[in-house]
């Protein structure tokens, strides 16, 4: 099964050519993320330590760990921001991460959201979830590039999703913590990736937009890949997806949240002796 | 709004509000119709004659505009500080100098077809790189594609390995000051110290004529013109947007697909090209170019030009370069000891206190005065 | 020059006479053929009594009159061979002739005479006097000085007098021996000498010319080596001013991440500096004037630190998080500098002079003369070097600056009062280019230009050496002037500065961070 089919129309107005063709997705054996035996170390520090891991394609995985445990410089490698120092990242059977460099990663549909919320704070809220839109993002193509009426349909239902249409035109610095994480799992969604990356996505939410974020990540499983990295008991639960726990740099243990609690390893890294 | 097919060219006019529209068209009416006229036209006599000179420095100051509004592009809107443009301003410069010293033909000192510096150096025939110079359509092509293929070759490499804030500062201005060393050799094959100078004719018009001075001053406008609509275009388009976002978070921008690199190399060689052009009108109105415009102190005083008139809106820059000149042209002829005094106080003044210069001293008073 | 000659001549006279010479042999200095006189003057070199009369004869005071040749010194008549006193002096006389060529042999002869003299210095004078032109004549004086001297310069002189005299002989033997110790000698000279006898037109005999041949290909190659070293030093001493001239910046870029424009003209504060104290020690202590460098090293650091301190307090401090801003600012500041050093010492370079002790050079080996001036410089640089590793590693304000440097947020959270670091720093970096200012005055000029060329250069040694990392920057700025003095001496200096920079460009293409990176997650924000 190819997910390439998914967005026909998106595909129509940009027609495959050269580096910026969105790549057709072999997910034929049903994992749409492999990572083996990645290595990274920083002076010595190993930051990740042959980990390995799959993620299954419309799975929705948590990851969770102590500080340290590697999950942001996991995120960086399935990103591109950095290079491991052994081992292999494939998305899909076909795509090879660590040879792709961060635009194209991004562009093959793998979407992140960061830790600290990073939105263009001198955009307004209309122009972030614009910039984030699927759409050939080649920069001759961009200068000459309008917003039909189509796009701003879809802004506006994703301004709505987010609960942020009455903001539309105010500076995206002028939002607060919590809207600013709303902001950008908007302009993830505009992406439309196939794989998101969410680092603590619920940070500095209210108890209620929590809530409303695990819903709305429930929903998107199935048709798009998900992996959370929390730190939020109460979260995780609610997504029930599979949980991962990492520990100095490789997976300490696997299975839902339950199974994953009673783990005497996991205690002890969580609790200490 | 327009539907999905609107034509490119109203799309592209259509980037300039109504009031821009207006300021637009009387600048117009002054430098394509008011001044050339005045120039022309009215006895020297008169209190209304423009003179010689006044044309002269008003072209030059145009020419100064366009560069400061090409620098504004990378450094106001994408965040690069360029510390090097006048190289591409003088490169410009010397590939239409080049056609203008074949335009001097045997008028030389040394009744030469070649021109009088290679007579001086005992050279027999043109070097390679002169070929096709006697062509002012080669040149007009030399104009952009030397400052373009240059700007492209650095931004390329430079961007390519994400070389960026001050390190790319510091290298464009190595760069420029590495081009001057290499022109000030006589065996470089453009005048060495003196350069290209004494031209004769352009298209066969002698060069100092008033009308030739008159129609060089409306070009000059016409470009400036041209480039203020060009950037009003670029910056309120999406490519804009993206642009200023890489300005902001160049990372963020990468995770959401776009390639920096191009955008980054699509500005920076456009706006290299349009130093090109200005390089080129200005060498025809000064009459000289020598190395001495790639020195790192004129390139680094363009963008005091645009600090002063303020970095990130289109007319900051022109406000800019056109008030520092005037005065450097009043000051270095009044008090010479005292300019790079003063020129020093202005660096340090308009970073303090007036970051946005006097376009965002104007837009604080009014909303001051709003309040 | 004469009259000091005439004085030494009266101390002679008061010693009462010499051993008396053959009477014969004075005579024929005087006679018409010049060989004959020569031969005489060759004669008499040997004998250390003939001294006085060689010198007279070389000064023009050697009479013939009345069938007697003597000294005549204006006053007093000498008989030539015996010394005595003429009384009364003869009326009718004239002076001996001399001729260029018989002027060369004396002068050569007396030479070869004072090379027994016991003050080294004056048979140093004298063996350079003859290896520039000893000819076959000298041999056996050389041969027998040779034996004698202790001194191992002299004997270099010497060594290389004889051998060029001797290629003179007839005798295809002595040449031969000649060119082969020419070999072993190795210096220019040498190989000028050598070149004309490996060719037939110059040397009839076969054996002298492979052997002449071979001493060239010999020296040759050890001239090769010399001017290797020479350009591996000169690049150390260009090297050894880089890294004065980064190590202050490096350390303000490490800390506060922005570059100073002005870097440059703390160079010229600190050169201009030595200029003054060198300008008070010769009005005021004349007689310590040699020393006035030692004086100067602390005062430059002082006032560079000063000026670059008020410069971080009243503009660098408010532009904090905005480089690009700075990058201006401190180009404003650095305009104000210069017109002000124009205006206080003028546009026109000032006279900065090494002290005696820093002139001249010593010759390691055969073509490879080191200025003592960029010797001082190049262990005056290690020397900073040494200071500030010691300032970094080992003290409190050391530690500080390091954490800053790192983390910033995360110093200040933790104590450290990072506004007055940066104060300090900034004036520990501007300190040390007043101290490449000071090094600088000693080999280039002193002008209110002199620092705007250092900034690009100084910032491409901490481009290459990475930020916050000493060493990189050592390497880095020795790596540089190498490379450049190399390149300088194939293709000169515009193309040596190009490729230079297209070398780093190509440099941080493939380590955007540096010789010495730090790693981390914290690196790239």
């Amino acid at each position: 099964m190819t997910v390439e089919a998914e967005n026909p129309a998106w595909e129509e107005q940009a027609p495959a050519i050269g580096h910026v063709r969105r790549p057709g997705l072999d997910v034929s054996h049903k994992v749409i993320l492999y990572l083996e035996d990645i290595s990274v170390s920083f002076d010595g520090f190993k930051a990740l330590n042959n980990l390995s891991l799959a993620i299954d394609a419309g799975e929705l995985r948590c990851i969770i760990g102590p500080n340290g445990a590697g999950k942001t410089t996991m995120m960086d490698v399935i990103t591109g921001k950095t290079r491991p120092d052994s081992g292999t990242c494939f998305f899909g059977q076909t795509l090879d991460l660590t040879r792709m460099t961060e635009p194209e990663i991004a562009h093959a549909g793998i979407g992140r959201k960061f830790q600290k919320p990073t939105v263009f704070e001198n955009h307004t809220v209309f122009e972030n979830l614009e910039l984030a839109m699927t759409a050939d993002k080649r920069a001759l193509r961009t200068l000459f590039a309008w917003l039909g009426q189509e796009g701003r349909d879809r802004i506006a239902d994703t301004l709505k999703l987010i609960r942020l249409d009455a903001d539309a035109d105010r500076p995206a610095g002028l939002l607060s913590h919590g809207q600013k994480q709303w902001l950008e799992i908007g302009m993830l969604l505009m992406q439309e990736p196939k794989l998101l990356l969410l680092d603590e996505p619920v940070a500095g939410m209210t108890d209620d937009e929590t809530e409303r974020t695990g819903e709305l990540f429930k929903s998107l499983a199935g048709k798009h890949s998900l992996v959370v990295v929390e730190h939020d008991m109460a979260f995780i639960e609610q997504l029930g997806g599979k949980v991962t726990v990492l520990h100095e740099g490789s997976v300490l243990a696997e299975g839902d949240l339950a199974t994953v609690q009673g783990d005497a390893r996991v205690v002890e890294v969580y609790l200490g002796r | 709004m327009f539907p999905m097919r609107t034509p490119f060219v109203i799309r592209f006019l259509s980037a300039l509000p109504r009031a821009g529209w207006i300021a637009m068209g009387l600048f117009a009416t002054l430098t394509l119709v008011i001044m050339p006229a005045l120039h022309l036209f009215v006895p020297p006599e008169s209190p209304f004659h423009v003179s010689a000179y006044v044309i002269t420095l008003g072209g030059k100051i145009l020419c100064y505009a366009i560069v400061a509004v090409a620098m504004d592009l990378i450094w106001g809107y994408a965040g690069i500080l360029s510390l090097g443009h006048g190289l591409f301003f003088a490169l410009g410069g010397y590939a239409f100098g080049m056609y203008l010293m074949r335009q001097i033909g045997r008028d030389g000192s040394y009744q030469s077809d070649l021109p009088d510096f290679m007579v001086f150096l005992d050279w027999k025939e043109l070097p390679w790189y002169w070929t096709g110079s006697d062509s002012f359509l080669w040149a007009a092509f030399l104009v952009l594609a030397l400052p373009g293929v240059v700007a492209f070759l650095f931004g390329w490499f430079a961007f390519r390995s994400r070389i960026k804030g001050v390190y790319f500062s510091i290298i464009t201005q190595a760069l420029t000051l590495a081009a001057m060393l290499l022109f000030f050799r006589n065996e470089t094959g453009f005048g060495g110290n003196n350069g290209f100078t004494d031209f004769k004719r352009i298209l066969g018009y002698d060069i100092t004529a008033p009308e030739t001075r008159a129609t060089l001053f409306a070009l000059s406008a016409l470009a400036l013109m041209l480039t203020l609509l060009l950037g009003r275009y670029l910056t309120t388009s999406k490519y804009g947007r993206v642009l200023a976002a890489i300005r902001d978070s160049e990372s963020r921008v990468m995770f959401i697909g776009y390639n920096p690199l191009h955008y980054k190399l699509f500005i920076w060689t456009l706006s290299a090209m349009l130093c090109g052009i200005a390089g080129a009108l200005y060498v025809p109105q000064v009459g000289i170019i020598n190395p001495g415009e790639m020195s790192p102190a004129n390139s680094i005083e363009i963008a005091i030009w645009v600090a002063v008139g303020g970095r990130g809106t289109l007319i900051g820059p022109v406000l800019g370069a056109g008030l520092v000149n005037l005065f450097k042209s009043y000051f270095t002829v009044a008090f010479p000891e005292y300019w790079l005094f003063f020129l020093g106080a202005l660096f340090v003044a308009v970073t303090l206190w007036l970051p946005e210069g006097l376009v965002g001293l104007w837009r604080r008073l009014k909303t001051r005065r709003a309040a | 020059m004469t009259r000091f000659l005439i004085s030494f001549l009266f101390c002679w006279l008061a010693v009462p006479a010499w051993a008396a010479l053959d009477p014969s042999l004075v005579r024929q200095l005087t006679e018409e053929d010049s060989d004959r006189r020569i031969e005489a003057i060759q004669q008499l070199l040997v004998l250390p009594e003939a001294a006085p009369l060689l010198q007279a004869m070389a000064d023009d005071g050697l009479m013939v009159g009345e069938d007697r040749v003597f000294i005549f010194t204006g006053e007093t008549a000498l008989d030539a061979a015996t010394g005595e006193p003429i009384a009364p002096a003869p009326e009718a006389y004239e002076s001996v002739m001399v001729n260029n060529r018989i002027r060369s042999a004396l002068a050569n002869a007396l030479a070869a005479q004072k090379l027994s003299d016991t003050d080294a210095q004056v048979r140093l004078e004298a063996a350079r006097e003859l290896q520039s032109n000893a000819g076959l004549e000298l041999v056996p004086a050389l041969a027998r000085a040779l034996k004698t001297e202790s001194d191992p310069t002299i004997l270099d002189l010497l060594a290389l007098a004889h051998a060029k005299a001797s290629l003179e002989s007839p005798d295809p033997e002595a040449r031969l021996a000649a060119v082969t110790d020419l070999g072993a000698r190795g210096s220019r000279e040498a190989r000028s000498l050598l070149l004309p006898l490996a060719e037939e037109a110059g040397e009839p005999d076969a054996r002298v010319r492979a052997a002449a041949t071979e001493s060239l290909r010999e020296i040759e190659s050890r001239l090769a080596i010399g001017e290797f070293l020479g350009q591996i030093f000169s690049g150390l001493s260009l090297g050894s001013i880089l890294l004065l001239a980064a190590l202050g910046l490096a350390i303000t870029y490490g800390v506060m991440g922005v570059i100073n424009m002005a870097h440059g003209e703390l160079l010229m504060v600190g050169a201009y500096t030595a200029f003054l104290v060198q300008t008070v020690f010769r009005t005021y202590l004349p007689e310590y004037l040699d020393w006035y460098v030692l004086a100067a090293i602390p005062t430059a650091f002082v006032a560079a630190a000063l000026v670059g301190m008020v410069l971080e307090r009243t503009v660098i401090r408010r532009l904090y998080g905005r480089p690009l801003e700075t990058l201006l600012a401190t180009w404003g500041l650095s305009l104000i500098l210069i017109q002000a050093a124009r205006v206080l010492f003028g546009a026109q370079n000032v006279e900065v002079a090494n002290p005696t002790w820093m002139s001249g050079g010593v010759e390691v080996m055969a073509g490879l003369v080191l200025p003592w001036n960029r010797v001082f410089i190049l262990g005056f640089s290690l020397f900073v070097l040494g200071l500030i590793w010691v300032l970094m590693q080992k003290t409190r304000l050391g530690l500080f600056v390091r954490a800053v440097t790192q983390n910033r947020p995360m110093a200040g959270c933790v104590g450290v009062p990072t506004g007055r670091v940066d104060t300090l720093a900034f004036g520990l970096g501007a300190g040390i280019a007043g101290l490449g200012g000071v090094a600088l005055s000693q080999i280039a000029n002193v002008g209110p230009d002199m620092g705007q060329g250092y900034i690009v250069d100084s910032f491409l040694v901490v481009v290459l050496g990475g930020v916050g990392q000493l060493a990189g920057a050592v390497w880095a700025a020795l790596g540089l002037g190498v490379v450049t003095k190399f390149m300088e001496g194939w293709w000169g200096a515009v193309i040596a500065k190009i490729v230079v920079l297209v070398i780093v460009i190509a440099f941080i293409q493939k380590r955007p961070q540096g010789l010495f990176a730090l790693k981390g997650r914290f690196v790239e924000s």
